[in-house]
């Protein structure tokens, strides 16, 4: 260490280590540097001017091992002391300053959280399959299962085994699509019904299913018709179920799609794998334009034949069925307008319902 | 089915001031659904009157034209005008200019007066022209909507009309009626008429209803009809094409009488074009009574008529001037030269009625409704008579319809009845049914007593009888050939006393399981990719061929087997998907050109695999199970369906944004949206260097699982980006989702968690270019034994220090053990191992 290194005039005197005045104004100095510090920077300089080799109060210090034995002691409490003091108030200090720059360093950091960018690309599931979810949950929920069956399928369980008579003119309006070669009776499923028959031949009884899946119609694609849809349909076969029963069911549905106030309206119709048949209405208590009854579907006691044809012999047994349409219901229930929203895949109208229906 | 107000009226007690839409309301309660209202009203309104010519004077226009300058009364003599308005003169009589010339002073006509509206929003007003302020028009009959004749005025002497001049017009001509438009289900043939659809309003209302068909008194015959033969050597499934066929025969026709506006009026609202007098006499009665008839010109008919079926290749000319081939299974009616008219579907050229006729035979038959079906769809013949004859004709009606045709041709048509009656064939009535009386409560729930049950059958027409069994014997009405089973009877007994006294109750069921496994999973995975950022579309599976041959790797050499359709909507995609990509590239391609460039879309659905043996040649009939062989039959002839999963994928993830510029998805986030799946099942999904031929060679990976292969991903060719106008590097990807499902565990088996610490090592390997980083980790992974915890590729390098042909791949190896912590030596020893077994197989070497 050269005294050369120091210039006079910034060399604070090194106090006496005994004189109590001289090392009050070395504390005081130290007292006033800090508390002048305005950041960490100017609080370092003026810890090592005065807490370094080089401060007055460290000089100071160092002399007293030069002091008489009995003069050691009282120095050295004078001098811890005010040692004491000048560290604590460069802690005091080092604290404020520390929280200042610590505060000064988030305000800096601050960003526009408004602009936070997509990290990822969001998807979406599409309403009608989340909303053939959301019908079988309903049916789940009351003990039926899910059934499914082939969306190319025989002739035999898309028309004979519900007794459509190949001859009848109802098996001319479900406009079939037919497979080459004719001889092969092979048709895209007209509607979900074969499903109907194959839950009769494989399940033991009773039964209570839901199918809902994918049909075709050869209807030309406009804003209400499509010639790939899909449908629900439910068929139930116990012991002594009777249309009371078909009406409790349909109503529990209608209920757990349109609220609470929702009704069903039954009206006479004809379907040949259903007799009595019904055609069914819903009462929809939010539709656009005022609560209103709705048409929804199909429905009635399954016919007999069907029974038979899936070899249901005891008597005892009576069933029930009916039938919606998956993107009816969506048109009427989110207010679709037009059914090509359905099919394009644009991308804008999955998004609309996110992960729901 | 189209039902005027006036006519109805007459069989129930439809009140006079019931609209159509009061009508439908009654009829969809008991089953006939409405569908539409005809009101010509909406397109014409008065005043509109009767007036008769007073004067008629011919004016030469300057343009070469003649018009008459009409003096037109439009009050009965003698009266005065009660109408007011601008153009309508207080003395009753209207100055009207008209073009037309075929009528003369005197004649009634129809007067159509200042402030009228005619079809097309046709507003009449007094208007100065040819120096005459014309007050009024005296109206054709296409300008009042009546049809397509503007040769001239309407002169209603020739209607056969003398009405008072003031009289309404439009009440006189019926263009004050309206018709409601119901939909008729196919079991129900009787409601095709008037008659029918009466009966049905009577059980909705619970009025009176009057059968049309009583009101018809059927003649004694005076003596022999013309001669008819039923002969059909060919019934199908045993019933005769005919079984009762009725003929009259009617002289002396005025082949100029006109048919009077009611029922021209009524024909038009039935949506029936007037024709001639006797073509809408038969159509009146047909829609009258549901019976469909047949009028020809006696004096072309060649001998007796023959009902049988037609012989192959014979030749007939219908009324449409098509000439047709038959089919040996078409019911034709025929005289000595052969077929004259396809039976119940369309007469024939050679015997229609023309305007020379005088003398007219009828025919009313009963045919066999599966062969007026087959005969009427082999034709493509859509008629009103096929319509009714298809669906059944109440087998009782044939002398009763034809009766009214005749009572309607010598009323009209100053016709004369001969009195000569042919009545061939004896009609085939409904057979009954035994009845238990609980059916009806058993299958509906409703509680219907033994009153209210017989009663309602008795309603429709059912003759009622008790049985000693305390059940009932029903005889169907022989208009309903539908009711044929108990649970007919009960829809009848459940619609009359109303389906809204059903009451409601809800079924227990049993327990159930829930969704299955596999539906789970595919909501885990359709959800799961969703939540990935892919968006969900639902496509067409209707493909062209090449798109098929295309994706489901056919080639020239060896082509696609695909599912072909007879009938596609489009005949360019006449085939079913076997990839679900061209669906969704359609969709990719849609979205982009509507702006959006940043796309990754799914798809999951079934394709159409054909196996051997395509269908089943023999399907087994109605209302019996037919055999577990059978249905084996019929299930190995129906095509494989696997449920496959697509992604699409092209742009930036995520889009480019302030200081986020995006990364280019690319091959690897194909490959990502197959990890994706099968991650969501917990399945371990196998990358391999792969082949397809709409992909790029050397972006393309074998996906597999269980060393099978499940599907494909990466970067599409770029020949087929370009020829299928794609954005740029689109990717995509499909599995086979069923055949990935089915790898999956039913339940995982959990190991524990070691908590000692981890030991990791690095090593870098030089190996020969074409060796894969999924082969090298595989190799690492088996040679570095079991207490290897994680490997992961951290850098691919070749170049300088690296010979040609060759690169060096660095794996982190993680290593730890269940029940201690691993020493340095020991994490090593296993990566020797690693290295060792990686230099064996691929003769990698360490990188120093």
């Amino acid at each position: 260490m050269s005294e050369s290194s120091v210039s006079a005039a910034e060399t604070p005197p090194v106090p006496h280590p005994l004189d109590e005045a001289a090392v009050e104004q070395a504390v005081t100095a130290a007292l006033e540097a800090f508390e002048a510090a305005d950041d960490l920077e100017q609080l370092k300089a003026a810890r090592l001017a005065h807490t370094g080799d080089r401060a007055p109060i460290v000089l100071a210090n160092r002399q007293i091992k030069d002091l008489e034995k009995d003069q050691k002691k009282q120095a050295g409490k004078l001098l811890g002391a005010a040692r004491g003091r000048i560290q604590k108030a460069l802690a005091a200090r080092t604290e404020v300053l520390e929280a200042e720059h610590a505060e000064r360093m988030l305000a800096e950091e601050t960003v526009d959280v408004t602009a936070a960018p997509r990290r990822r690309s969001l998807g979406a599931r599409h309403p009608i399959s989340r909303l053939q979810e959301k019908v079988s949950d309903v049916f789940t929920a009351m003990g039926w299962e899910i059934a499914e069956g082939p969306e190319l399928e025989s002739e035999w369980f898309n028309f004979d085994a519900l007794n459509f008579d190949p001859d009848h003119p109802a098996r001319e309006m479900q406009d079939t699509f037919f497979v080459e070669p004719a001889e092969a009776h092979l048709v895209l499923r007209t509607h979900t019904s074969p499903v109907q028959i194959r839950s009769l031949l494989t399940r033991k009884l009773p039964v209570y299913v839901l199918a809902p899946g994918k049909v075709f119609r050869t209807d030309e694609l406009d804003a209400t018709h499509t010639p790939v849809f899909h449908q629900f349909e439910g068929l139930a076969v116990d012991k002594g179920l009777t249309m009371a029963d078909l009406k409790g069911t349909l109503e529990h549905f209608a209920r757990a799609m349109f609220g609470p106030e929702a009704a069903i309206r039954l009206r006479p119709s004809f379907f040949p794998f259903t007799e009595p048949s019904a055609e069914m209405d819903v009462w929809h208590p939010h539709a656009k334009g005022g609560p209103q009854w709705v048409e929804w579907g199909g429905c009635g006691m399954v016919h007999p034949n069907v029974l038979a044809a899936a070899g249901i012999k005891d008597p005892e047994y009576t069933g029930f069925a009916f039938g919606m349409g998956v993107e009816r219901t969506l048109m009427f229930r989110n207010e679709v307008p037009d059914m090509r929203d359905m099919i394009e895949g644009d991308i804008r109208f999955s998004a609309q319902f996110g992960m729901e229906v | 089915m189209r039902i005027p107000l006036s006519w109805i009226r007459e069989y129930t007690q439809f009140p006079a001031d019931g609209t159509p839409e009061d009508l439908m309301a009654a009829l969809v309660r008991v089953g006939l659904e409405e569908e539409d209202v005809h009101r010509p009203s909406d397109e014409i309104s008065g005043p509109i009157v009767v007036g008769e010519v007073l004067e008629k004077v011919p004016e030469p226009q300057s343009n070469g034209k003649t018009i008459n300058w009409c003096q037109v009364r439009v009050v009965p003599e003698g009266a005065q005008q009660q109408l007011s308005g601008d153009g309508i003169s207080a003395d009753g009589v209207q100055g009207v200019v008209c073009g037309a010339h075929n009528f003369e002073v005197g004649d009634k006509v129809v007067v159509t007066l200042p402030g009228a509206v005619l079809p097309g929003n046709f507003r009449i007003s007094a208007r100065k022209t040819y120096g005459h302020l014309s007050a009024g028009m005296i109206a054709s009959a296409k300008e009042l909507g009546l049809g397509e004749d503007h040769s001239g005025i309407l002169v209603l002497g020739e209607l056969g009309l003398d009405p008072e001049p003031g009289d309404d017009a439009l009440e006189l001509l019926g263009l004050t009626d309206s018709a409601a438009e119901i939909n008729v289900t196919p079991d129900r043939g009787y409601a095709f008429s008037i008659r029918g659809v009466a009966r049905e309003y009577s059980h909705a209302t619970g009025t009176e209803f009057t059968d049309p068909a009583s009101q018809v008194q059927i003649a004694e015959a005076t003596s022999a009809g013309h001669e008819v033969i039923l002969d059909d050597d060919a019934p199908i499934y045993g019933t005769p094409g005919c079984d009762s066929f009725v003929a009259r025969t009617v002289t002396g026709i005025n082949p100029a009488a006109p048919t009077p506006p009611w029922m021209a009026a009524r024909l038009r609202l039935a949506g029936m074009r007037p024709i001639s007098l006797p073509v809408d006499i038969s159509n009146y009665v047909m829609w009258e009574l549901g019976q469909p008839l047949h009028f020809y010109d006696a004096d072309k008919l060649q001998g007796p008529i023959r009902v049988r079926r037609a012989a192959a290749g014979e030749q007939l000319t219908t009324l449409d001037e098509k000439q047709r081939t038959l089919n040996p299974e078409d019911l034709v009616i025929a005289d000595d030269r052969g077929a004259i008219g396809l039976a119940g579907v369309m007469g024939g050229a050679a015997t229609e009625v023309d305007a020379e006729t005088s003398t007219v035979l009828i025919e009313s038959a009963h045919f066999d409704p599966i062969s007026i079906g087959r005969t009427r769809r082999r034709h493509k013949l859509p008629s009103e008579a096929s319509k009714r004859n298809e669906r059944g004709v109440d087998p009782l009606l044939a002398a009763v319809a034809a009766q009214r045709a005749v009572d309607l041709l010598v009323e009209l048509a100053g016709g004369t009845d001969t009195g000569a009656i042919t009545s061939a064939g004896e009609p085939v009535l409904p057979e009954p049914i035994t009845l238990d009386q609980q059916r009806a409560e058993r299958l509906t729930g409703g509680p219907y007593g033994a009153q209210q049950v017989t009663e309602s059958l008795i309603a429709v027409g059912c003759a009622v009888e008790a049985l000693e069994t305390g059940e009932l014997s029903v005889t169907p009405p022989s208009w309903r050939p539908d009711l044929t089973i108990a649970e007919d009877l009960v829809e009848e007994i459940a619609r009359l006393v109303g389906y809204d006294q059903i009451p409601s109750r809800l079924p227990v069921a049993p327990a159930g399981r829930g969704l299955t496994q596999d539906q789970q999973r595919r909501r885990t995975v359709l959800s799961g990719l969703a939540a990935a950022g892919y968006t969900e579309v639902l496509s067409y599976p209707f493909y062209s061929e090449e798109a098929n041959q295309l994706f489901g790797r056919g080639s020239d050499e060896q082509p696609l087997d695909m599912v072909r359709l007879a009938n596609p909507i489009a005949s360019q995609y006449p085939t079913l998907r076997t990839s679900l990509l061209p669906g969704l590239l359609d969709a990719l391609r849609r979205n982009v050109s509507r702006g959006f460039g940043d796309l990754a879309l799914f798809e999951s659905g079934s394709v159409f695999l054909p196996g051997q043996g395509l269908g089943s040649t023999e399907i087994p009939g109605l209302g019996a199970h037919p055999g577990d062989a059978v249905l084996e039959d019929l299930q190995a002839g129906i095509p494989d369906q696997p449920l496959h999963i697509a992604a699409a994928l092209c742009g930036r993830e995520p889009a480019a944004t302030v200081g986020q510029p995006g990364r280019a998805r690319d091959w690897a986030d194909a490959v990502e949206a197959a990890r994706t799946v099968a991650h969501l099942l917990n399945v371990d999904l196998e990358i391999a260097q792969g082949q397809h031929q709409a992909f790029h060679p050397g972006r393309t990976a074998q996906l597999m699982v269980a060393g099978r292969p499940v599907g494909c991903a990466g970067e599409l060719h770029p020949k087929v980006v370009q020829a299928q106008d794609l954005p740029e590097r689109t990717s995509a990807m499909e599995l086979d989702l069923g055949a990935v499902m089915q790898a999956a565990a039913s339940q995982v088996t959990a190991s524990a968690i070691s908590t000692f610490p981890p030991t990791t090592q690095d090593v870098a390997l030089i190996v020969a270019e074409s060796v894969t980083a999924a082969e090298l980790e595989r190799t690492l992974a088996e040679g570095a034994g079991g207490l290897l915890e994680h490997i992961e590729l951290f850098d691919v390098y070749s170049g300088q220090g690296i010979e040609q042909g060759q690169k060096s791949m660095a794996y982190a190896l993680r290593f730890r053990a269940a029940d201690r912590t691993l020493t340095v030596e020991e994490a090593s020893e296993a990566r020797e191992a690693a290295v060792a077994l990686a230099a064996q197989r691929h003769g990698a070497v360490q990188r120093s």
